[in-house]
């Protein structure tokens, strides 16, 4: 099995060094093909593993591949963990990527459009895509499989590398270039707290390694240390908050959520790979796989819960007023991220990690439909341009449509199962805070209703406004494109009826560890009888109702009355400036830290470094010998009479000096 | 093993090589470089066995020479290597064959004086890394600032008087101080060796002075805030190869000091005075990272980035005595000093690079100005890619070797104090945004103007160094364990030493 | 009888004499030497009387030393005199002033 786990990442890695550094030997046909033959070899070998681990029911693998360095008796070490979480994650991450691997062929047939003529950089940009996502799918593969912090920190900032290469896929646009710097930027705001994390854990533990840590750590719960002062502090909520700031990074919680709006400046397929599926949840995935930690902690699992309401309830809303495709679903992905991290917050880490899942596949799936859809509209993304496509582009509607529902939670859809458990399970949260978290989740799903079918109203009904030359060319797009779409449907339909053994069962069993106080599923299973009875019993709780208000609602609005909107846009004007201006969050970040930063630099630089320290103390020491030089040169009157006058005091000096004083 | 006297070969091959690159002088073009070019590749050879036959296991010297020189006051040519100082002797062996090439065809105007220069300057610095006598290291020390001085001064930029001046005056300050405690503990011990030193009996007061005495020469070579104004504008000035000796070895030699001299010879000053290395050291971290931001010249923003990256040098030799105070033992202290370490060696590939990415850049433009640049990836995408990669090393990423020396000095400090890796680690924001707002304004982007339109791409005499130098960021970032493992028993050795109170 | 400190006191009134020609002398070089050799006179009237008083002969000798070397002196500073003039047209120690900071 080790040779297995091995292949596992350097499949894709090997595909991306040959695709990125022999790019114009192997030309695109080479540079798809061995890409893709990577990633499939990936996905084959994590099916085996995944049989492996669940059918066969193998135990946990654990063993590191080689050491990476010994310092101080702490070994850093590059290893594997494979469990069934890893085992789950790896499948996602490799269908994901797979689906987008091949959905590419198509999208980026024509990338030579995006690069001005004479650009080099264009010349082979369609093999470096290739190389970048494949290098993604190692990093990602890396992150999950890891068996200790240092890898996780390693997979963590390689996949920011490959997210920050690939927003600015398209250099040549000021926009792309200053959100992948941006999304840089505020990732490392992030891992800042998540190196902290680590620091602590190496401090306090002497060990990288998760089971070492995970082993001794309820020995340190009531460990206390001071930071500030005397304020003392637990030492597992200092960990664990410094860890959810890296989580809250890389998953765009409030308030670092800033940058992944500003990624759909990448191309499509890496919105659908990266911004959706795959790494923006490696938070979630990482809160999980420290389930040990957090659960010492209820501050933590607080702080989680409440960062994770507050970005499920209002970055839904700002999914209202957008006119972008891909931004309305950025803001659905930013919310349903929300929702994982509540689940997380209220110790539903099963809940979490399955709505990771399903969450992955439909929101891929809304993405490449959007994808597909901006290719149909040659590339432009504008849904005030769009409508009535449903026409011209059948599968493309109708996996959009299951994408939607999905993810509304739509009873017997997979959203349906991963959402409704998380809603629940919140609701039976003991953690301060789930009062709160449980309303900003309810209203959550009227939001979510209302702006998914405001979008898919909009683009997929209601009268064409697209221009006469658009029209004529409207198609549905290649089969390339379409097939990815149609297999990620499946699953975005029926991976919901995992639920039984992945959420009520056992399927987390010495995986993630929950403390009996906080075990808000356990009521959920005790009431659980099967999917369709969990279906029955959605409907006498307030969310399926909330939903299908949502749709209404945005039938009501954008079909039946499309002045309604606009209507309501100016009634409440104040309320939707807001909304448009993303609640100030950018004109804040960039007036203060952006602003602020290059001020105080500019500051420091001017009277730090060039007046204090080399104007007066450098320059002004050298002036200062001048000036001395400059008085004491007069002394040097060039007369003989002078200075013999001077030798005459001189000596009279050392005489009376020799005679009198001593 | 063969009975070389191996250290001797590495300091007097090359300054024979710089001799000889002299005589043959600029009267056909190929003459003095080939000579430079087969002297710096014999010396980076003749290096390779000292990592080769370099015993690990022990924190002794070796390789050890010892020749009486100048008997009426005890001093003796003595030179030997530890763990220390023979990755350093390394990377200056390999860093001198880049630079060697890199110079080839840009240096038109007396190119075998400046060949001649570096390989001196080669030998210098060797000499300085393997003496074990205090006076020998002291004419090695400031022997190498005669290179430098003319380096600067004859293939220098418009500002080239002002910034050697500035250079030279500044080192020398630190030096006289360092002669003056030098001379004073010949006079306690008798013996000039530095070895003696280690075990030479010295009061508080004693060790203070002599502790302040040698800050301040190494201060100002590594440098710390606030004696480091001179190197922004001496890189500044500096031909590319000064600029990428200057910052990948000249530096490392102020931290080599402080392992050498500082904390073996005066400890007890040591621990009562890390709080000042320690606060000048974050203000470096910190104070110049901001600074580094809104820097409009690309070699003083790297400048400026070194001076903060070395701060992580500092920082690491420094963390011991809190550690200990704070834990009552020395768990940490080791990932302290070997990330200080190992930050040296990375910081020296790095920012090598980067300075030779600057150079590749002028010797096309002739402008280091961020503002004349832009999209260069446009008109040279291999390029564009080598700025990435050294940007993102330059950064700390892991996988690269800038991530190595920072972890380990962060995780180290998060023993001593909370607020001193807080502290530290903000570099993963200010590293990340110095350097890619950089390569945003430089390398990606529209094509800004036509100068950038009519750029070339590299050749393969830049591809070579810039290539060979991103092989070793990648292998030192993907596997740092054989650097480690040549080191640990003399840091063990060295801390165990540290620990002991002279008093 | 004259007694040793009424030599004393003219040498000193000697050397005075010499130190004020050397300062307050601002027009002629020749005067300078003259003056510098005054001095050396009443240094060696200092020697000779002390010979004379201690019945030590090694003052005298001094003396005879001391002439030789302010008669050799005298040439060479009239030499150098001859050769500035010449270069200068003038020897007003006023004017002679070249090493001015």
């Amino acid at each position: 099995m080790e040779y297995i786990y091995l292949a596992i990442p350097l499949a894709p890695l090997l595909g991306a060094i040959i695709a990125g550094l022999f790019s114009g030997a192997i030309g695109r046909k080479g540079a798809h093909t061995v890409t893709i033959l990577g990633v499939a070899t990936a996905f084959a070998l994590s099916l085996v593993c995944l049989k492996h681990h669940i059918i066969d029911g193998a135990a946990a693998y654990n063993d590191t591949v080689y050491t990476w360095m010994v310092s101080d008796g702490i070994r850093f070490e590059v290893g594997f963990l494979v469990d069934k979480l890893t085992v789950l994650m790896m499948n996602v991450v490799t269908f994901v990527s797979l689906m987008v691997h091949i959905y590419t062929i198509g999208y980026m047939a024509d990338d030579a459009h995006n690069w001005p003529k004479e650009s080099l950089a264009g010349k082979n940009s369609y093999q470096r895509f290739f190389s970048y996502i494949a290098l993604f799918t190692f990093a990602m593969l890396m992150l999950v499989m890891s068996n200790n912090f240092l890898q996780l920190f390693f997979g963590w900032e390689a996949v920011g590398l490959v997210s920050y290469l690939l927003i600015g896929f398209w250099s040549v646009r000021p926009t792309a270039i200053f959100a992948n710097m941006k999304a840089f930027l505020v990732n490392r705001v992030g891992d800042f707290g998540f190196l902290l994390g680590i620091a602590a854990i190496v401090a306090y533990f002497n060990s990288l390694d998760y089971w070492d840590v995970f082993a001794a750590a309820p020995a340190m719960s009531d460990l206390q240390i001071s930071i500030l002062g005397d304020s003392s502090w637990s030492l597992m909520t200092v960990i664990c908050i410094l860890l959810f700031i890296g989580a809250m990074g890389k998953s765009a919680q409030v308030p670092l959520h800033v940058w992944l709006p500003d990624s759909m400046e990448g191309p499509t397929p890496i919105s659908a790979l990266i911004h959706a599926a795959t790494m923006v949840t490696a938070g979630i995935f990482m809160v999980a796989r420290m389930s040990p930690l957090f659960e010492l902690s209820t501050t933590a699992l607080s702080f989680v819960l409440i960062i994770g309401a507050i970005t499920a309830l209002f970055m839904g809303f700002l999914g209202l007023v957008q006119h972008d495709i891909k931004r309305v679903v950025a803001y659905s992905t930013l919310s349903q991220l929300g929702y994982m991290t509540v689940a997380l917050g209220a110790s539903a880490y099963a809940a979490g990690i399955f709505h990771l899942m399903t969450h992955a596949f439909f929101k891929a799936l809304l993405f490449l439909g959007a994808g597909s859809v901006i290719i149909a509209m040659h590339h432009d993304q504008d849904m005030r341009n769009m409508g009535g496509l449903r026409k011209y582009m059948p599968i493309t509607w109708l996996t959009s449509l299951i994408g939607s529902l999905a993810l509304i939670g739509t009873p017997f859809f997979s959203g349906f199962f991963s959402k409704d458990t998380i809603i629940e399970a919140v609701k039976h949260s003991q953690t301060p805070g789930a009062g709160f978290a449980y309303i900003a989740v309810l209203l959550g799903v009227f939001i979510t209703a209302l702006y998914s079918f405001r979008m898919y109203f909009l683009v997929f009904h209601g009268k064409p406004r697209m221009d006469e030359h658009t029209r004529e060319h409207l198609h549905e797009t290649p089969w390339v494109v379409w097939v990815p779409l149609v297999l990620l449907a499946i699953p975005s339909i029926f991976a919901g009826y995992w639920i039984d053994p992945v959420v009520f069962g056992d399927y987390f069993k010495d995986i993630i560890y929950v403390a009996p106080a906080n075990d808000s599923l356990a009521t959920l299973s005790a009431n659980y009888h099967g999917a369709v009875g969990f279906v029955t019993h959605a409907f006498h709780g307030p969310a399926v109702y909330l939903a299908a208000a949502g749709v209404f609602a945005a039938w009501l609005i954008y079909m039946k009355n499309p002045h309604w909107a606009d209507k309501a846009q100016q009634k409440a004007g104040f309320i939707y400036r807001i909304l448009v201006n993303k609640y100030y969050a950018d004109d804040f970040n960039n007036a203060v830290f952006g602003g602020g930063t290059r001020g105080l630099g500019f500051a420091l630089w001017q009277l730090g470094d060039r007046l204090l320290i080399d104007g007066i103390i450098v320059n002004g020491s050298a002036r200062v010998v001048g000036w001395w030089a400059a008085i004491l040169r007069h002394i040097q009157t060039g007369y003989l009479y002078h200075y013999a006058f001077a030798m005459i005091v001189g000596l009279l000096a050392l005489v009376s000096w020799t005679v009198f004083l001593r | 093993m063969l009975d070389l006297p191996l250290l001797s070969l590495l300091i007097w091959v090359p300054i024979l090589g710089g001799i000889a690159a002299l005589i043959v002088g600029d009267r056909e073009p190929w003459g003095a470089r080939t000579i430079a070019l087969i002297f710096s590749v014999i010396t980076f050879l003749l290096s390779l066995p000292l990592w080769g036959w370099f015993d690990s296991s022990t924190a002794a010297m070796q390789f050890q020479e010892l020749q009486p020189w100048i008997t009426a006051f005890n001093i003796n040519y003595h030179l030997g290597v530890d763990g220390i100082s023979m990755p350093l002797i390394i990377l200056t062996t390999f860093t001198t064959v880049l630079v060697v090439i890199a110079g080839w065809e840009v240096i038109k105007f007396k190119a075998h004086q400046y060949m001649a220069a570096f390989l001196i300057m080669e030998g210098l610095m060797i000499g300085v890394f393997s003496a074990l006598d205090a006076i020998l290291f002291y004419v090695f020390w400031e022997g190498m600032l005669i290179p430098m001085f003319l380096i600067i001064g004859v293939w220098g930029g418009p500002r080239r008087v002002y910034a050697t001046i500035k250079f030279f005056l500044y080192t020398f300050l630190g030096s006289v101080f360092m002669l003056i405690a030098l001379v004073y503990m010949y006079l306690q011990g008798d013996s000039m060796a530095i070895l003696d030193y280690h075990t030479l009996q010295l009061g508080m007061t004693e060790q203070i002075l002599i502790f302040l005495a040698f800050l301040l020469a190494f201060a100002v070579k590594v440098p710390m805030f606030p004696v480091h104004t001179w190197l922004p504008d001496a890189h500044v000035e500096a031909p590319t190869g000064g600029s990428v000796i200057l910052a990948a070895i000249m530096l490392k030699i102020g931290g080599y000091g402080f392992l050498r001299f500082s904390l073996p010879i005066t400890p007890d000053a040591a621990m009562e005075l890390d709080w000042l290395v320690i606060t000048l050291s974050l203000i470096a971290v910190v104070y110049i990272g901001f600074v580094a931001i809104v820097q409009q010249d690309m070699k003083k923003l790297i400048a400026y980035s070194s001076i903060a990256h070395m701060g992580f040098v500092t920082l690491g030799f420094f963390l011991i005595f809190s550690i200990i105070q704070n834990n009552g033992g020395t768990q940490g202290a080791v990932l302290g000093l070997e990330g200080g370490m190992v930050q040296m060696i990375s910081h020296g590939f790095i920012s090598g690079a980067l300075f030779l990415c600057v150079g590749v850049l002028y010797d096309r433009m002739h402008s280091r100005q961020i503002a004349d640049y832009g999209g260069v990836i446009n008109t040279m995408p291999v390029f564009g890619g080598f700025m990435v990669l050294f940007a993102m090393a330059n950064s700390g990423l892991p996988g690269t070797s800038g991530f190595i020396g920072e972890f380990m000095v962060v995780l180290a400090s998060f023993k001593a104090d909370f607020w001193y890796a807080f502290l530290a680690a903000t570099t993963l924001i200010l590293g990340a945004a110095y350097s890619l707002w950089l390569v945003k304004r430089v390398v990606f982007g529209e094509v800004a103007n036509d100068n950038v339109a009519k750029l070339q791409d590299v050749n393969g005499r830049e591809f070579f160094v810039l290539g060979t130098l991103a092989v070793a960021v990648l292998v030192l970032g993907l596997w740092p364990a054989p650097l480690l493992d040549v080191m640990h028993a003399t840091i063990e050795n060295l801390l165990a030493h540290v620990t002991v109170s002279k008093l | 009888m004259i007694t040793l400190a009424e030599y004393l006191a003219l040498g000193a009134v000697l050397f005075s004499l010499g130190v004020a020609g050397i300062f307050l002398n601002r027009k002629n070089v020749i005067i300078l030497l003259m003056a510098i050799e005054l001095m050396l006179l009443a240094v060696n009237m200092n020697f000779v009387a002390f010979s004379h008083f201690l019945n030590d002969l090694a003052g005298q000798v001094f003396v005879f030393f001391i002439l030789t070397v302010a008669a050799a002196e005298a040439a060479i500073g009239l030499a150098i005199l001859v050769v500035l003039f010449r270069n200068l047209q003038t020897i007003n120690v006023e004017d002679l002033k070249s090493m001015k900071g």
